[in-house]
Order: C-alpha cells, then structure tokens, then sequence
C-alpha cells in the first residue's frame, strides 16, 4: 500500500540528486574526483610602441567568439593607461590610451582560457555580402572564376575548398592573377578569398589565432578562413585546404584588420605567447558558474568561509556512516551500544587513525570500567556517578595525549573529537550488561560495536566519497533514498540465517 | 546463503525486519505502548478486566520512598522489585527470604538494606529503563512456584510466552530458569525456551541460546511432554489482552502460581523471535493462516477456539 508511496519518493529523491550531480558535474563542470585538475591556458599579448609626443591611443583585438574554448579570466596591464574595452563590429577591443607618455611603452593583455566543447560559433546568420566593387576587368575575371568553380563544385564547401585551390596555384591561375597584388601570406590568401566568395554571394570572414601548444613560448598568429553555408560556420585552412577548426586553435580576432593598432605612436610590435596550466577543476568550475551566471557556487559549499568548509566536509560524512550502521544492522544484523554511538567513535579516529583508535578506545573503556565498578561500591546516584565516569573518561584522555607525547608515540595525538559522553554512556551501559547478562556478552557488544565503527571508518574515510559529498551535498538525497528502501526491507538479515537455522525440520538437534 | 533464506521463507520463518515492518509498525498503534511499557499501568489494566497479576504490596515512586521499603513488605518476607519501565529482565530483584536483617535473592545471595536501597535508587534514576527516564520501582508478590516444572527449573519461576495476534494466540513457550539466567525466565539471560503445542498444552523442544536442546540444562531432564495445568484459562487471558490493550502484536507473560493459578506478568509490544526456535515452527505461517481464516472480531473464546484448531502441532504449510 504504501510502498508505493515510498518507492515514489524514492524515485523522486533519486532523479532530483542525480539531476542536480549531473548539471554541476556535466554542465558546470564540477570536478566528479579529488585533485581533480583543468587544462587551461594563459594567452598574452605584449605591445610595444615607441608614443608620439601627443595624445597615444593603442587598440588590440581581444578574443570573444572563441568556437571549443571559453575564457576564465582576463587582464590588462600597463603603466599609466586608462583602458577601455568594447564591443566592435569584428569582436572586441581594448583600448589604452594616456594624454603623455615617455619613453617606450610596453602594455599586457592576460586572458586564461580553457576548453568547453559546448561552445559554439554561436553568432548569428550574417547577411548576404555586398559584393566588392572592382574595374571592369577585375569583375570580368571575377565572374568567370566563379563561373568555372562553380561547375567544379556542388556546395559551399566543395565550392571554397575549389577556390582556395585555385588562389594558392596564384600566379599560374589566369584569373586569379588579376587580384593578387599585395604579399602572398596566409592571411592574405584568406582574405582574397573572402573577396572572391562575396563575389559569389557567400559569406565569409578570415579569422586569426593561436594554436595552444603545451610548450610555453612565443607563439605566430595564423589565420583561417570562415564561409557560412546557409546554416554553420565552416572553417578551412587556406594554404592546406584542410577542412574544419583544429582542436587546438583557439580563435583571437576577426577581420582584415591587424591584431593591434596604436595612433600617436609608432614601432609597435605585438608578440603573442601561449603557456599552459593545472588549475583545480573547482576553481575552474566556479568560474565558470559565475559566468553563466549560475547560483550553483553561490549555494554550495564554497561559498562558506574555509573553518566552516572543513567542518562540513567532516559532517557531511555522518550521513554515510550512518547508512553504514543501517546496513550492518537490518541487513546483517549486528548489534551494538547505542543506535550511531559508532559512527561517533568513527569521527574520533579519523583524527588518531585506526589501529590507535581502537587501542585508544579499548584502554579508555577498560579503564573507565574499572572505575564505574569501584564507583558502584561507593553506592554513588546515578547522575553523579555518570558524571565522575564522564569527568574520569576526560582525564584519561588528557593522560594518554600527554603521555604518549612524552614518549613519542603519536606526537600531538588530538583526541579533541573523542566523544566523550558518549563514551561515559556506553562504560555505564556495558557495566549494567556485564552485571545482568555476564562479562562475555559485554565484551561480545563491546567489540560488536568497534567492529562497526572501524568499518564506518573506512567507509567514511574514502576521500573520493568525502570529496563527493563536499562538492555534491545533493547525494545525501541518495543517502535517505538508500535509507527508505532499508526501511521497508522486511527479508532476513544475515545473522538470522543462522540463527533461525534450528527451526528447520531437516537440522537436528544435538 | 540464499537457499537457507529460501528455506526459511517455506518454513514461515518470521525475521525481525519483517517483524518491524509488517506487523509491529502496522497492528501496534504508537499511542498504545504506554500501557505496555509500564508495568505499573498494565497491573491496573489487567485488574480492571478481571485479569490476575501478582498483587502489588507498593510502590517506590521517589528516593524519599526507599525509606518505606521496609514497611511495605514487613508482612511479606518474599516480595519481588521490579523497574515499572525495565525490559528483558534488567533491574528485577526476586527475594525469597530473610537471613536477619538482610534479603536472600532467589539466587542465594545475601543483600543488606543499604545496598538493596542503592539497587533502587539506580532504578528510580533510570538506570533499567529505555532512554533513562526516571522510573518508579513496583513492589509485589513473589509467585509461588507450581511443582509442576519442578523437574525443569533450576530456581525462579518459569513463565509462560504467548504471541497474541488481533486476539487469537498464535503460538506459546514456557521460559525454564537456568542457573545461569540468575532464576529469571529471560532467554537472553540464559533461560531455557520450550516450545508448546497450542492446541493441547503440552511441551515440546527447547532452545537454549540458538541451539534447539532436548534436555534441561541444569536438572538434565527432558523438555518434553510436560503439560502445562490450566492451559485453557492461560489461552483465555492471553486472548483478552488484545481487547486490554488494543495492539495486535503482543507478547504475553503468564506465571503459574502454585495457590493463585495463571497470573500476568507483563505484556510485550516487541515481543522476541526465539519462540520459533522453541517450536520448531515459524510464526509467519501462523501470523498468514490467521490473516486468511481468522475472524478478528470474534469474542475471545472463539478466537481461542479457532487457535487449538488451526495451530494444532505441528502446523503445515497453508
Ligand atoms: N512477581 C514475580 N515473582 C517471581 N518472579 C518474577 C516476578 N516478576 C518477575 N519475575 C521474574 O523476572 C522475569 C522478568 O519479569 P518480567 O515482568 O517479564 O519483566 P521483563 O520486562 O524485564 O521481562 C520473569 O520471567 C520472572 O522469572
Ligand atoms: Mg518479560
């Protein structure tokens, strides 16, 4: 009936936590494991120009359509400038500018940039081009060509790749002869073609950057070409032809225009350097939120101050060891003191490990033993005797603390998470069982009881779960979705299959 | 590992997740456990229905009450303390006798009046009870032991188990006191369950622990075929608890006094699954064949009725 019910919210619990670990994971690009580290790459651009005596402004084409690549972070340095960035026909711009300057000028743009593959050369259809206004002779020429490639080809880019053929064969080509006069580089082929494929009513576009090698160093711009085809931007490679954007390509600037300009000066020399760098994912990714504009960082954990931060890594593992407690106990069937006393212990030694934990734990219980026995002689009230046991039991930590720094064994052992009362409850709680039901069943429990807080240990001390939850708190809606099924298993635990086992017709007694 | 599973689930062997989930959390009603709890309140139940408990001598409710003690049970030499909220045996003090001015357990130790007021000061501050909570401590009559377990008894009383679902018995044991359960009849503590048949009150195997056993731990006698005298007065008054209390899965403790006959000890709301082991026999078949034939509403001689009916040992597969 209503199992349902719960297997429903299960259900529910269950799309919520994985959805929300998805988005942050796939989308935001929360790091899914611990030290978890991002490629990306520090691109800069130095100019340097010799100013005018008047007024010096310098312009550089900055990225901002950067198809397979998004920026992280980006900065302008100078002496003395005041710097303006906007947004151009082309792309964007930086500015620098100073009434007087003296001497030569050297100004920095830093950007740090890092993969995302769900960035798109996401600008719009552009218009059809105006086609370029020539002489008569050029236009004859110019549409013969396009006549001629035309026939060879059957779309945009089997048309592109025709023409971009035909440029590079340069002066062997009749036709294309007419319009090379200027240098004979990359980028001039590039933006030749553009010409000629607005002739043919295609647009298209040169498009300049840097390839992102892993060896730091100066890098050379080196262009592309761009041609729309109705739906997508294709990119080609002039000179080899290749077709489609090189992974590594990071786009820069756009147009005919150069990298940088400066009016008021002169000398001005760009030099571009690539360098690649390790930043943890989490850094990245909280960037990155900040920059889609996403609450995901505000409302996380990192939000909180770093004191705070290392407790909740610490307290969001409670949950866990407490799913463990309800395996080991509903599904095994261990008994214990106390229902999440062990997970307590658990915290405990995560701070002294486990061997002295258990060490720790054993002396402390024995000792404190002891003690409640010879209280009982005393014939102390119950609260007042839990309070000696209590203030016995914090004692014996300091003791051992000291001790064992005196000696060297764990130098600056911190029992400080040791929960104490909780020890206090479970010496009381283990005498009454060794007075009512024998020391054997005591120590039975006693050690029941370590058993599962050192497995909660190890559970909880996975840092790859630990690092889960910290950065995905969602999962615990994973954790009650465990518990509510636990909740309605009514099969055997596994101590009971042998328990029950003399009911069996076919076992025999003895 | 999953054949004995498959296994047990043929022989309708109960299991305690599903004893949680299916018939306590179903048929026990939150608000009906403080009548169980304290056994102080199911004492007044029972005796408004007419139902015989071990009649109270008093009750220490404060530290100041301890002083009383003496008074209360000057008339009585034998007298039992018992932690009105206490569990599975823990706190309860039988004393069977005087030696001067000290207590003689029914274990045969000696207790002086201080460390008896001690023992008591410990239950009233809730040392025996769930969570800790203040209790109060009942003082009442020491049952008188029927010979008729004698064989079966090293010291203290026996007592009778009876799982009562909606009203109808279901199934029963006797609880045989060992020398190792200090005289108190509770398995954990190391007394002897035997198994019996309800339909005609006689015993059969025994558990001891987890292990079936046919002879007594201590007299070495065999745990079979001993009839329990009164068994159709006992499947009566376990039969009425259900009306007393209103949960419809309890644990039924039921003393036979050599001069008083059946008396009450105490209802349980959670009651142990070793009984199975006693019987032989798991109480999920019996728990299902009632829910298929059972007529719940029926007045409780009929419900008993259909339980020597139906539970006649030993009870097949449905
Ligand atoms: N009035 C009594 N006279 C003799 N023995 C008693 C009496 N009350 C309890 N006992 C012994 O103590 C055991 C536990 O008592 P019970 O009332 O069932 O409390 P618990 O809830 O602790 O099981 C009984 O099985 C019986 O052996
Ligand atoms: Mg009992």
């Amino acid at each position: 009936m209503n199992n349902r019910h719960i297997y429903i919210l299960a259900a529910l619990l269950t799309v919520l936590g994985i959805g929300l670990f998805t988005y942050k994971a796939k989308v935001l690009g929360f790091p899914v494991r611990p030290q978890q580290q991002t490629q990306t790459w520090t691109i800069e651009a130095a100019l340097r120009f010799d100013p005018g005596p008047a007024a010096v402004k310098a312009t550089l084409r900055i990225p901002s359509l950067t198809p397979g690549y998004s920026l992280l972070d980006e900065n302008f340095i100078s002496r003395g400038f005041g710097v303006t960035t906007y947004i151009a026909p082309a792309g964007r711009e930086a500015q620098w500018s100073v009434r007087q300057a003296a001497g030569p000028q050297t100004m920095y743009y830093r950007a740090v940039v890092y993969r995302d593959e769900t960035r798109l050369a996401e600008d719009t259809t552009p218009p059809f081009p105006t086609p370029p206004e020539l002489d008569e002779a050029s236009q004859l020429a110019l549409e013969a060509l396009i006549a001629e490639v035309r026939r060879q080809s059957a779309d945009v880019a089997s048309f592109t790749v025709q023409l971009l053929r035909r440029i590079n064969q340069g002066d062997q080509d009749p036709y294309v002869r007419v319009f090379l006069k200027r240098g004979d580089t990359q980028a001039d082929r590039a933006q030749l073609a553009t010409m000629l494929l607005a002739g043919a009513q295609i647009p298209a576009r040169v498009a300049h950057g840097v390839f992102l090698r892993s060896a730091p160093g100066a890098v050379q711009p080196e262009s592309i070409l761009e041609v729309h085809d109705g739906v997508q931007w294709l990119y080609f490679n002039p000179t080899t032809l290749q077709q489609g954007l090189p992974p590594d390509f990071l786009i820069w600037w756009r147009g005919d225009d150069p990298i940088a300009e400066v009016t008021g000066g002169s000398n001005l020399d760009v030099t571009l350097a690539v360098q690649e760098n390790l930043l943890p994912a989490m850094v990245v990714a909280e960037r990155r939120a900040e920059q889609s504009g996403s609450h995901a960082v505000d409302f996380s954990l990192f939000a909180l101050p770093i004191a705070t931060q290392a407790v909740y890594s610490v307290l969001l593992m409670i949950p866990i060891g407490a799913l463990v407690i309800v395996l080991l106990r509903n599904f095994v069937g261990v008994k214990t003191f106390g229902t999440f006393m062990p997970v307590l212990i658990a915290l405990a030694f995560r701070e002294t490990r486990l061997v002295w934990g258990i060490l720790l734990f054993a002396i402390i219980v024995a000792l404190g033993l002891l003690i409640r026995f010879y209280l009982e002689k005393l014939r102390l009230l119950l609260v007042p005797r839990l309070t000696c046991v209590l203030t016995v039991v914090v004692l014996l930590m300091v003791a051992i603390s000291i001790v064992s720094q005196k000696l060297g064994l764990q130098p600056g052992l911190s029992l400080a998470l040791f929960p104490m009362v909780i020890i206090s409850m479970t010496i009381e709680r283990m005498s009454i069982v060794w007075e009512e039901r024998g020391a054997s069943e005591a120590i039975q429990e006693g050690i029941g009881s370590l058993i599962v807080a050192a497995i909660a240990y190890l559970v909880m001390g996975i840092a790859w779960l630990e690092h889960l939850m910290f950065v995905f708190p969602e999962l615990l809606l994973l954790v009650i979705v465990g518990a509510l099924l636990a909740g309605r298993y009514t099969g055997y635990r596994l101590l009971e299959l042998r328990r029950f086992k003399g009911v069996l017709p076919e076992h025999l007694a003895q | 590992m999953f054949w004995r599973a498959r296994r047990l689930k043929q022989e309708g062997v109960l299991g305690l997740n599903m004893r949680n989930g299916e018939y306590i959390l179903r048929f026990n009603p939150r608000s009906r456990y403080p009548l169980v709890d304290d056994k102080l309140r199911t004492k007044q139940l029972a005796l408004q229905a007419n139902i015989a408990v071990p009649p109270l001598y008093g009750v220490i409710r404060t530290q100041h009450d301890i002083r009383l003690l003496p008074d209360i049970v000057r008339e009585h030499p034998q007298f039992v303390l018992k932690p009105a909220h206490g569990s599975a045996g823990d706190g309860i003090v039988v004393i069977a006798g005087r030696s001067g001015s000290r207590y003689r357990t029914i274990g045969g130790t000696l207790l002086d009046e201080e460390s008896l007021a001690h023992h008591l000061s410990n239950a009233i501050n809730g040392q025996f009870s769930l969570g800790g909570v203040q209790d109060v401590v009942i003082v009442e009559y020491m049952v008188q032991f029927s010979p008729v377990f004698e064989s079966l008894s090293y010291q203290g009383v026996p007592d009778i188990r009876v799982i009562v679902f909606r009203g109808i018995p279901i199934m029963a044991m006797v609880r045989l006191p060992t020398r190792a359960s200090g005289g108190k009849a509770n398995l954990h503590q190391g007394a002897v369950g035997a198994g019996i048949d309800l339909a005609t009150g006689v015993t059969l195997t025994g558990v001891l622990g987890t292990e079936v056993i046919t002879h007594h731990p201590d007299t070495g006698n065999p745990i079979a075929g001993v009839k329990v005298p009164d068994w159709d007065t006992m499947l009566d008054i376990a039969a009425r608890c259900y009306e007393l209390t209103g949960l419809g899965y309890i644990g039924v403790d039921i003393v036979l006094d050599r001069d008083r006959g059946p008396l009450v000890l105490e209802l349980n709301a959670r009651p142990g699954l070793a009984i199975q082991i006693a019987n032989r026999q798991g109480l999920l078949r019996r728990l299902q064949i009632c829910e298929q034939r059972a007529d719940f509403n029926a007045p409780p001689a009929e419900r008993v009725a259909f339980a020597k009916q139906a539970f006649k040992h030993p009870v097949a597969a449905a």
